[in-house]
């Protein structure tokens, strides 16, 4: 697919979660026979991508589209139940505690809810020591304090702060204590997790910016997870659509907003709120999202498709490559249905 | 340090203290106690351990202001001879070290099970509520008469006499850690999911640096408020078992032991050989819930209004 | 009185143990029949506090300290509770962020309409139901007979937004207050909820009040827009005017944090800093540590809010 060798790929991850509890939940009782069933939410389902070093791949979609849990089975949070992740054309989906440390210092995460990723009871000085001591214990104290001092300017936090505890800081303060973090380990590949959701717009740009300079000053690679399209199509390369925990389109930032081939990314797109303009018609789309429990057959769009046909219902479209570079994952494309 | 206690001048636990009349009373009334417990060798007026001062020839002397009563015996004798109120002191003092021992083993016990059980989940933790429950369905009674029973034939009831106090620490103990156990493990639950976990996870530290350092420091305030109310049922625990004849002995008596010595004489007259010991454990229990109670509204944020 | 609802010089207070804090700072503002206007703000600047105070609602240390609001020509902020309660919920509905907190879960969406209805008018049950099933259709729900037999958490987060809707329909409101409405729902449902929610304005002639942080959804829905900083009104005007040509360095600034404001890659408009906490607000101009163009006077004088050129109304010192 691309002659650059990528720095991170996952080939046909699928994880599914067991939410179906104790043994006795797992029976039922169903036209006279005892059943044993197990309940699975079907977060992530057969989505092959890859990062290129020195990229932003943004992946969007809606709450419930698996996007988070992708972000989790990248960092080995949760083990896929198949499929393959690598990282610089190494294996790290099944590796142990101890194989992954090596990766740990290279690849790191940000996360969502400022108030919820800082241990409260920890300073800021020793949320940020922790890591730092712990990969490279051999680090005097002298060293380790150069290094906090240089990260934590390197956010915008005043190192006269570091030995606050995080609920004396605002919102938009503690996401930066949050990336300084991440950065403490000199990480090569960032996946930040709705990073600016939680933030005040004027906040939010100002971590924007920020993300965007230290991409540039550390020469990083982002996986950037989030629903907020305009964030997306401000810094991302690529953009990855998901849609119940599959694949629909991948495409470059700018071809995908001016060009969107699939329709649920068409229906995304055109109900983003821009500041003023008058509104134009939105895509409107039938029906609900189904539960990731159940799974439609065929497409998983296709109950809120008004392109779909009798085909969609029963075979799952193949991701194809487009003329431009970009991908779908739409049957209504690759028969040039027309979407007018 | 300077610094720490200029902050909780200005806290809001603190702030709701001085404004709470009945968390303040109790709590100089429980200050009192301890008080008491620690220095009863040197404030009681005789040493009821000690042979040598008992007189069989001044038991059941009535307290001092009523008829027959002496100024030597504040609050009177009872049925051995022994001062009323030294005897009292040192039994309040005998069953607020069963009390604190035992509730520290159930913390023990229950927040390394109960934090396991929560953040390892699915097969351990199942594993480790079902012993749990078992524990609980257990009345700690039934497990109290079976090891005291064991133990005194076993070793003889010399032995047990002298080793009462940490054979009641370990039944009163091991019988109650489920409860810790529980409450650790529903906020080590909420706690794991959190953000901050799993970037803990994410920088590759080891489980037992995340489980002790990172999730029990945040899931222990819910420890605080078992804590005091727990060593209160743990004193009338032991209490109750004493007055059965299962705890401590006569001659080592605790608030309990003393309250059954004196009931055979209810009826002839010296009331207060129990009565007094009786009011002694009701208060020091009662302190303890109302100051439990204080500390549990404090201490949920739901009720928390700065 | 000619205005539906005004809004004059009014103060909100939050009496803390450490003195009264002042949440909202002397605010004026109208609306009339079948008008939408939006209150835009960062967390803090004490829109949703405005919301509250309009239908008297101000959680407990909170209290109106000032001003008065008039509604259909009546003083509702000298309403008792009792007298209140038949405004609010029937002549002016309010809709949360999070539908839970109006819907009792252990109801069916049935039985809470007609039991609402019931509650302000004297009508047979078969009659309530019939009403419920047409507002039901009225906010576009698919197959409205059977959700009326359907329990809250049947319902997924747009549905549930829509019943909410429905329910705010049943009395006939003049007016209807939304804080932060789909701020919990994707964008396609929130583009379809806004949709419903100015179509219904235009043809039940209700007033609009939308409560927001997001002014890319307040452009496209409403026709007057006021930006809240800090407690204060910093600018208030017709839509178009506040969004293209805003006087307020902060109208500025927030429309230029906006991604998608600038060319994609570029850096973003940033206003430095934050805002303030209430109880550390600065002297002057509250917004004048944060500001570039900020000038002595700034931080001595509160600016008024007065008619800028561009047809705003602003509080700034700046000339135009």
């Amino acid at each position: 697919m691309n002659t650059k060798k990528p720095l991170v790929s996952i080939n046909n991850v699928v994880k599914h979660f067991d939410i179906s509890g104790g043994l006795l939940d797992q029976l039922s009782f169903k036209g006279g026979k005892i059943r044993y069933e197990k309940t699975t939410v079907k977060a992530v389902n057969d989505i092959s991508l890859f990062v290129n070093r020195g990229e932003t791949l943004s992946v969007v979609g809606e709450s419930g589209c698996g996007k988070s849990t992708l972000a989790r089975v990248i960092m080995g949070l949760y083990p896929p139940n198949s499929g393959q992740v690598l990282y610089d054309g190494q294996r790290i989906d099944n590796l142990s505690h101890n194989q992954w440390l090596p990766f740990r210092k290279k690849m790191q995460m940000i996360f969502q809810d400022p108030y919820a990723s800082l241990n409260p009871r920890k300073t800021v000085r020793q949320t940020l020591e922790e890591p730092l001591r712990f990969h490279n214990p051999r680090l005097t104290s002298t060293q380790v304090n150069d290094k906090i001092a240089e990260v934590v300017e390197q956010v915008g936090v005043d190192p006269v702060w570091i030995t606050r505890y995080p609920h004396e800081f605002s919102g938009g303060q503690r996401q930066r204590i949050s990336i300084a973090r991440g950065l403490i380990l000199d990480p090569e590949f960032i996946v930040a997790d709705e990073p600016v959701s939680a933030l005040d717009v004027s906040i939010q740009a100002q971590i924007l910016n920020l993300l965007m300079e230290l991409a540039e000053k550390r020469n990083l690679t982002y996986l950037f997870i989030t629903h907020d399209l305009s964030v997306v199509n401000h810094i991302s390369t690529r953009v990855a659509v998901l849609y119940l925990g599959t694949l629909c389109e991948l495409a470059c930032a700018h071809d995908l907003f001016c060009e969107p081939r699939h329709p649920y990314t068409r229906a995304l797109i055109s109900a983003i709120p821009k500041v003023g303009e008058k509104k134009a018609k939105h895509i409107r789309l039938k029906g609900e999202v189904p539960t990731p429990v159940f799974l439609p057959r065929g497409c998983v769009f296709h109950g809120r498709c008004v392109y779909a046909n009798d085909r969609c219902t029963r075979e799952v479209p193949e991701l194809m490559e487009l003329s431009n570079g970009g991908f779908v994952a739409c049957h209504a494309v690759e028969e040039n249905r027309s979407m007018e | 340090m300077k610094k720490k206690l200029q902050k909780f001048k200005e806290s809001y636990f603190l702030y709701s203290f001085k404004r709470d009349k009945v968390a303040m009373t109790s709590f100089i009334v429980l200050v009192l106690f301890l008080i008491i417990a620690l220095t009863a060798p040197w404030i009681s007026p005789m040493d009821p351990y000690d042979d040598h001062n008992i007189d069989i020839m001044n038991s059941e002397i009535p307290p001092m202001w009523m008829d027959g009563g002496s100024s030597e015996f504040i609050l009177g004798t009872d049925n051995m001879g022994r001062d009323m109120l030294s005897t009292m002191f040192y039994g309040l003092r005998t069953s607020i070290i069963i009390g604190l021992g035992a509730v520290s083993l159930q913390a023990v016990l229950g927040v390394v099970l109960g934090l396991t059980a929560g953040y390892m989940g699915a097969k351990t933790d199942a594993i480790l509520m079902r012993i749990a429950d078992i524990q609980f369905s257990f009345p700690y009674l039934m497990v109290a008469i079976f090891i005291g029973a064991m133990f005194q034939v076993v070793f003889g009831v010399g032995l047990y006499e002298q080793l009462a106090v940490p054979l009641l620490v370990i039944i009163i103990g091991v019988s109650n850690w489920p409860m810790f156990a529980r409450t650790i493990r529903a906020s080590v639950m909420g706690e794991k999911h959190k953000e901050y976990v799993e970037a803990a996870r994410v920088i590759g530290l080891p489980r037992l640096t995340i489980m002790f350092r990172h999730v029990l420091p945040n899931s222990l305030t819910s420890v605080m408020v078992i804590f005091t109310i727990q060593v209160g049922s743990a004193v009338q625990s032991e209490a109750a078992l004493s007055f059965l004849g299962l705890g401590m002995p006569v001659t080592r008596p605790s608030l309990g032991s003393l309250i059954r010595a004196g009931q055979e004489y209810i009826f002839s007259g010296s009331w207060w050989i129990t009565i007094f010991p009786g009011l002694l454990l009701v208060i020091f229990v009662l302190v303890i819930s109302l100051l439990g109670d204080w500390l549990r509204d404090v201490l949920n944020p739901k009720l928390y209004k700065g | 009185m000619s205005h539906l609802l005004e809004v004059r010089d009014l103060e909100v207070k939050f009496a803390l143990r450490s003195g009264d804090i002042t949440a909202i700072d002397g605010i004026d503002f109208t609306l009339d029949q079948g008008e939408r206007l939006g209150i835009v703000g960062e967390s803090g600047a004490g829109k949703s506090v405005t919301g509250f105070s309009i239908i008297n609602l101000i959680s407990k240390p909170g209290f109106i300290s000032r001003g008065s609001i008039y509604f259909e020509g009546n003083k509702i902020s000298d309403y008792s509770d009792s007298q209140m309660r038949t405004i609010r919920g029937n002549r002016i509905s309010m809709i949360f962020q999070d539908p839970m907190m109006t819907l009792n879960p252990v109801f069916t969406i049935g039985f809470q309409m007609i039991e609402t209805l019931r509650a302000h008018k004297k009508i047979s049950k078969s009659d309530a139901r019939a009403i419920a099933l047409e507002k039901l259709k009225k906010v576009q729900i698919p197959s409205p007979e059977e959700r009326l037999d359907q329990y809250p958490h049947e319902l997924s987060g747009g549905m549930r937004q829509r019943i909410i809707i429905a329910i705010s329909l049943l009395v006939n409101p003049a007016i209807i207050i939304a804080d932060e409405p789909t701020t919990a729902l994707d964008v396609t449902i929130q583009a379809e909820i806004m949709d419903l929610l100015q179509q219904l304005c235009e043809t039940e002639k209700m007033g609009l009040i939308l409560i927001t942080h997001d002014l890319g959804v307040v452009s496209q829905v409403t026709e007057k827009i006021a930006v809240m900083y800090a407690g204060k009104i910093i600018e208030f005007g017709p839509t178009d005017q506040v969004v293209h040509s805003p006087v307020h360095p902060y109208t500025t600034g927030l429309i230029g944090s906006i991604p998608g404001s600038t060319a994609p890659g570029e850096k973003l408009l940033q206003i430095p800093g934050m805002m303030p906490t209430l109880s550390n607000i600065p002297e002057g101009c509250a917004f004048n540590p944060r500001c570039d163009l900020c000038e002595p006077i700034c931080t001595r004088k509160t600016p008024p809010l007065e008619k800028k050129q561009n047809g705003t109304m602003a509080a700034c010192h700046i000339k135009d």
